[in-house]
């Protein structure tokens, strides 16, 4: 059980990296508490997978440096190293049995055989393989298959944190709940560090009491599902999680005042935003909302698309080329007459390129 | 931290490297040493070769290879060598790819049976063949004969080619079959439209082991043959009996032996390992 | 994958079947026939019944011929299989040099194989070859014509030169079809070295491995003509391989008869072997499709 941090931590799989696209990892500086449960959430390509080798090992970075608990453990190889992972696809040694499998890395560790034998069946009740035990690995389901590997990242007792590499992927959407579900039961149980990669924001979300959002090589924003949602640190964040995203409207912004267009809108903040950098509006669809009449910072749109989807209706509105979405609540009326889109002042955000700044002053 | 490693690759890996250097170095000269010697000697003069001992030629000579391309007796050789080849390749693929569809897709009567018969001329020992083989063709008159080698050299060539096609053609789905008969397509423009193109590669690599097989084999090529057909190989051990030690036209005649070889080998390299494994990797 | 039923396929079939009956059952037939007869020249033949058979399954020729096979293939299998597996494991994976190694390891392969014999009877010859001389020079009393041991290990060197690489080929395919993931989590498990070859590699290789070793014993069983162009069988008869024993007694004696009985026998163990491979290699389809 450890802490772990990452030190001024950037990778690059260039041997002489020199321009910052020329990283797979941007430079970050990030702690991972003892016992919590994170998601490493992002699109395909964006690091995640990266990050998630060099705190295994699997990689050394290029600079900086991985600390556990405060020591050093950068140069140290995988084997040495208190982790463990669960990768995609399901990895089992064929030729061996489920016993033999969950036993592995006790045994290549010189566990003595009685001890082993307790934390296999152990974790075999865990993961209600009990009976499977005497089975040949090989002739296995692909969720069995996975559920061992995640059996031997659960079976060493020593173990800092247990990393999962988008594990459910190769496993039937009807299970998958139900893995999820024990996986978050495990993680109670076992009060174990776990970092869960994935690119599937409910999975996320779900999982996790703390989500790291990674956006072409930078982390971009690290902290709760709520806070994700709340104060969208980067406009990817705003769109990549909610359904559907952030609206992000280019600006123009002078103090309290935020114009696009002809229109303007009023703030309870003041913002002075650097020169030369491209800024933009940052909104939920949640707080928005559609009247009949103009109203105070409300912007005149025309209606394209209602669509019930049950809970709530998403009304995809346009104001010249720009479109806006908009979350109407279940019992409220809206219709094509509703043409005036109204800010909620409080939940807009401001960006500059794509970071979200903070404002001088509150009113 | 006793493992200290200044770059990003991991310490393990880095020393695994150098080991690999090592022992592909070794053994790739190993297998190149004796093909050097034989160029080595190929461009010197046989007053050279049997005088003195050198690791490179001391007056570098092409006479030995000026000899065999000007003398009809060493060219023709080649020519003999190569169209057999060709013949058999040619062969050996038309009438396996059918046969290999029907294994891959069908059951039948005897399909088992028949496939073992097939495994089984593969494994048969040319040795066992060389007799009746040279009593069997001359009396039906294909002795001496292009086509007579090519045949002959059918024998563990279409069975080899069957195997390796039946493989590739396992890979391709059958639904691919289905929804090709659904679309409307006839066997045969099925078969020459979408299914071989689907697997060309396995096609590639079949020609390439029917070549090879029969460019190496030489016992039932020189049985079979005394001079209008006679295999470069042939001609190679034939000259070294009469004319005692002309070693030098003998290297360079074995030299040109591995060029047609090593050429076709650029063309399959990276399905050589599935072709050997018989599709089966 | 499920076949289906159908006796039509037996068309498509058909060529193959008759092509290669031409050129196996005719012969075939034909080395029956001798090895039942007896013949005193002018093509008169006398029923010999099972005079033949008796008289090779007794002699002490065939019996040494055999034997020496036999030891051949296992020396054969003993070195090329572990040293293919070693190299496999040493190729490259990536890069310029995966190409280049796997052109120049193909190159013996496809030289034909009288030009083998040719390259190694130079090469080790005392007077013009670099391995002959340079054991010369080292004051080792090598002669693979009169030596008995240099004839063999010159035969042996010749054929793990000439056939490793394909053992290491096959090897090497099988390895590259292992993912990356396997050895990342080989790795996190804390397994060693040689447990990583034990439980992932081996078990990966295990198909194509089972395909080298019955090729490598099946071709090294049949084999003729690199060891006949280096030591004509010799000195005396100690590289003489039932390939070579029998050509000698077919064509250079001419005698039909026993030469006809030694190829039926010689057959019938091959028929054996493959009987051992065709089943094994089934057997291994069946488990591949399975999982």
């Amino acid at each position: 059980m450890a802490e772990i941090y990452l030190k001024q931590l950037a990778h690059s799989y260039l041997p002489h990296p020199q321009a910052p696209s020329d990283y797979a990892l941007k430079q970050i500086d990030l702690t991972w508490e003892d016992g919590k449960a994170y998601a490493l959430l992002g699109s395909s390509g964006c690091g995640k997978s990266t990050l998630l080798n060099i705190i295994s090992g699997l990689l050394h970075p290029s600079q900086g440096q991985v600390l556990f608990d405060g020591q050093d453990v950068t140069q140290l190889p995988t084997e040495q190293r208190q982790i463990a992972q669960v990768f995609q696809f399901p990895v089992v040694y064929d030729t061996m049995t489920v016993y033999d499998n969950l036993a592995f890395p006790l045994r290549n560790r010189k566990v003595d055989e009685a001890t082993i034998k307790t934390r296999v069946q152990e974790i075999a009740q865990l993961l209600e393989m009990s009976g499977d035990l005497k089975k040949k690995a090989q002739g296995l389901t692909a969720d069995a298959k996975q559920k061992i590997s995640l059996g031997r990242g659960l079976i060493r007792q020593d173990v800092a944190a247990i990393l999962f590499d988008e594990p459910l992927t190769v496993i039937d959407p009807h299970l998958k709940w139900l893995l999820r579900m024990q996986l978050k039961a495990l993680h109670q149980k076992s009060q174990r560090t776990m970092i869960y990669v994935t690119h599937d924001q409910t999975e996320a979300l779900t999982f996790a009491d703390q989500v790291v959002v990674m956006y072409d090589g930078y982390v971009v924003q690290m902290g709760t599902p709520q806070a994700l949602f709340e104060r969208p640190a980067h406009t990817f964040v705003g769109y990549f999680i909610g359904s559907p995203g952030m609206n992000v409207l280019p600006v123009q912004v002078a103090g309290r005042q935020v114009s696009f267009h002809d229109q303007t809108l009023y703030l309870p903040q003041s913002y002075t935003p650097a020169p030369n950098t491209s800024l933009a509006l940052g909104i939920r669809p949640e707080f928005l909302s559609l009247h009949r009449e103009p109203t105070f910072n409300s912007i005149p749109v025309t209606i394209q698309r209602i669509e019930d989807i049950g809970r709530h209706k998403i009304v995809r509105t346009a104001f010249q080329d720009l479109i806006i979405n908009v979350i109407v609540p279940d019992q409220v009326a809206v219709s094509p007459e509703y043409t005036y889109l109204s800010f909620d002042a409080a939940h807009i955000h401001l960006y500059a390129n794509d970071w979200l700044i903070t404002a001088e002053d509150t009113l | 931290m006793s493992t200290v490693a200044t770059s990003s690759i991991a310490p393990i890996k880095k020393s695994r490297f150098s080991r690999q250097g090592i022992v592909m170095t070794v053994y790739l000269v190993f297998l190149l040493l004796p093909i050097y010697w034989l160029i080595n000697m190929s461009l010197k003069t046989n007053e050279e070769i049997l005088s003195t001992f050198s690791l490179w030629p001391q007056h570098l000579t092409l006479d030995n290879y000026i000899k065999i391309f000007t003398d009809p007796s060493w060219y023709s050789g080649y020519i003999n060598s190569i169209t057999y080849v060709v013949l058999n390749t040619v062969i050996s693929i038309t009438v396996a790819l059918p046969a290999a569809y029907a294994f891959s897709r069908y059951r039948f009567l005897g399909d088992k049976h028949l496939f073992f018969w097939l495994l089984t001329n593969r494994m048969a020992p040319p040795a066992v063949f060389a007799l009746p083989f040279f009593q069997l063709y001359s009396s039906v008159g294909l002795f001496d004969t292009h086509i007579g080698v090519a045949l002959a050299h059918c024998l563990f060539n279409v069975p080899l080619a069957v195997w390796i096609l039946e493989g590739f053609m396992s890979g391709v789905p059958k639904e691919i079959d289905e929804t090709a008969y659904i679309d409307g397509y006839s066997f045969t423009r099925f078969f020459t439209r979408i299914f071989m193109p689907l697997i060309a590669s396995g096609i590639g690599v079949t020609a390439f082991f029917c070549f090879m097989f029969s460019w190496v084999e030489l016992l039932l090529a020189r049985t079979l043959t005394s001079v209008a057909a006679k295999p470069i190989a042939a001609t190679m051990t034939r000259t070294v009996s009469a004319s005692g030690m002309d070693w030098g036209v003998l290297a360079a005649a074995g030299v040109l032996t591995i060029i047609p070889g090593a050429l076709v080998i650029w063309f399959v390299r990276n399905y050589i390992a599935k072709g050997f494994a018989l599709g089966r990797v | 994958m499920n076949k289906t039923w159908n006796n039509k396929a037996w068309w498509m079939v058909l060529p193959v079947v008759l092509l290669v009956a031409f050129s196996a059952v005719i012969p075939l037939m034909t080395v029956v026939n001798y090895s039942v007869q007896d013949t005193f020249g002018n093509n008169q033949f006398f029923w010999a019944g099972l005079q033949w058979f008796e008289e090779i399954v007794n002699s002490e020729r065939f019996h040494d011929a055999l034997i020496r096979q036999f030891i051949f293939s296992a020396v054969i299998l003993a070195i090329e299989i572990p040293l293919g597996i070693f190299i496999a494991m040493n190729m490259p994976k990536k890069g310029w040099a995966v190409p280049v190694c796997l052109v120049l390891m193909s190159l013996p392969l496809l030289i034909p194989w009288n030009v083998v014999g040719t390259i190694w009877q130079i090469f080790g010859r005392v007077d013009i070859g670099l391995l002959g001389a340079s054991m010369k020079a080292l004051g080792i009393d090598y002669n693979y014509t009169q030596n008995i041991a240099d004839a063999w290990i010159t035969v042996v060197v010749m054929d793990v030169w000439h056939w490793t690489s394909l053992v290491a080929l096959l090897c090497y395919a099988g390895l590259q079809s292992i993912p990356e993931a396997y050895y990342q989590a080989a790795r996190i498990d804390g397994a060693s070295t040689w447990a990583i070859f034990r439980y992932i590699q081996l078990p990966k290789m295990r198909g194509v491995l089972l395909i080298a070793v019955l090729l490598r014993f099946m071709d090294s069983f049949m084999i003729y003509t690199e060891p006949f162009v280096v030591t004509g069988g010799g000195p005396g008869n100690a590289t003489t391989f039932l390939s070579i024993d029998l050509v000698k007694m077919a064509i250079g004696q001419f005698d039909l008869g026993p030469a006809a009985a030694f190829s039926i026998i010689y057959f019938l163990i091959i028929l054996l072997l493959s009987w051992v491979f065709y089943t094994v290699m089934t057997h291994l389809d069946k488990q591949g499709q399975k999982s």
